[in-house]
């Protein structure tokens, strides 16, 4: 397929040394990109869209993050 | 040379895409360069990913790998990163994948309305996360013995039955403390938060911090209230006894990307 690079040969920053790149907790990320994000039918329709399948297998270790929802609350 | 698979990360605007120098120092989840598929008014951002690693089958059994998982996770956030020093972003969940690129041009083609009209929601504006934690004792019972009074120790069975209610009191005292410090982040939130996402609280392995987590909270914050939303937060719960309130970000808004419904809109708007 076509993805044409973007710069060849650029260097591969490292993650820890890159300023956007700070560490952030796994289960603080986890929450936001298994429940966050927009959810569209990649065409490989798996997704992540079906959390549990996520939620079931790593249950030991992540165990509750699930569907979020926005509340009632008025920000007014 | 394995086939490839087209991994999206985000949207932008194809007005304001972030410059190439800014996407030239990432790779992507498999370590590919990170480019840009334009539709219109919005881009997709993307990477090569190799469909041995990334087909359903392997995705499967990816996720179950928590190492491949934080792996994959750390790096679709380094890029989301990137892009959000630069430009509004729309992040989309982890692991969404398309066949080809035209694949992911039709995708945009399709939604780009409802792109852009979250692209203007989410422009300058940034997400912070805000959890509770209480100091919960323990619900087992205590040690009758150790628990008993010396005026007490004629009759162990009234001292354990008085520890077992003050032990209960002091459960519930924690959690009205707690519901406490919940009711005041959320006053304190008002007039500087447009929105909140309510995360389910965090336990088991991967939530690390002490205490108990008691509300897992995301509010999209206009960029210029950002650094007294946060000071705010962090002061929540002041006064208030073994209460913790932990604010992480700002992060790009990955908790705001559903559509608001027609009567939040008309909400927003009037706003």
């Amino acid at each position: 397929m076509g993805i044409e690079p973007t710069a060849p040969g650029a260097p591969v920053r490292d993650a820890d040394t890159c300023a956007v790149g700070r560490q952030v907790a796994l289960i603080d990320l986890l929450d936001r990109l298994l429940a966050g994000g927009v959810v569209l039918a990649g065409d490989l329709v798996l997704s992540i869209a079906d959390v549990d399948l996520v939620r079931i297998n790593l249950r030991a270790v992540i165990e509750s993050i699930t569907d979020s929802g926005v509340g009632s609350w008025e920000g007014t | 040379m394995d086939e490839q698979l087209c991994y999206a990360y985000a949207v932008v605007r194809s007005s304001d895409p972030p410059e190439r120098t800014a996407l030239a120092d990432v790779r992507g989840v498999a370590g590919a360069p990170v480019t840009l598929v334009r539709s219109g008014a919005v881009a997709a951002v993307v990477s090569a990913v190799p469909r041995e690693e990334f087909s359903e089958a392997a995705l499967k059994v990816g996720l179950e790998d928590i190492r491949w998982l934080e792996a994959t996770a750390r790096a679709h956030h380094l890029v989301i990163e990137t892009l959000a020093a630069h430009t509004t972003v729309l992040p989309m969940r982890l692991a969404t994948v398309y066949l080809d690129e035209d694949r992911v041009r039709e995708m945009l083609r399709e939604r780009e309305t409802t792109f852009t009209t979250l692209l203007d929601r989410l422009a300058d504006h940034v997400e912070w996360g805000v959890k509770v934690y209480a100091e919960v004792p323990p619900a087992s019972p205590p040690d009758p013995v150790a628990a008993g009074r010396p005026a007490d120790e004629a009759n162990p069975g009234r001292a354990y039955l008085r520890s077992r209610r003050h032990q209960r009191q002091e459960r519930e005292d924690a959690w009205r403390l707690a519901e406490e410090a919940v009711r005041r982040t959320e006053e304190q939130a008002r007039g500087l938060a447009v929105e909140r996402t309510r995360h389910r609280p965090q336990e088991g392995g991967l939530a690390q911090a002490p205490g108990e987590n008691v509300s897992n909270d995301a509010y999209l914050v206009p960029r210029r209230l950002s650094e007294e939303f946060r000071s705010r937060m962090l002061h929540a719960a002041d006064g208030l006894h073994g209460i913790r309130v932990e604010v992480t970000g700002p992060w790009a808004p990955y908790s705001f990307t559903a559509p608001l419904a027609p009567d939040a809109q008309e909400e927003a708007r009037r706003r």
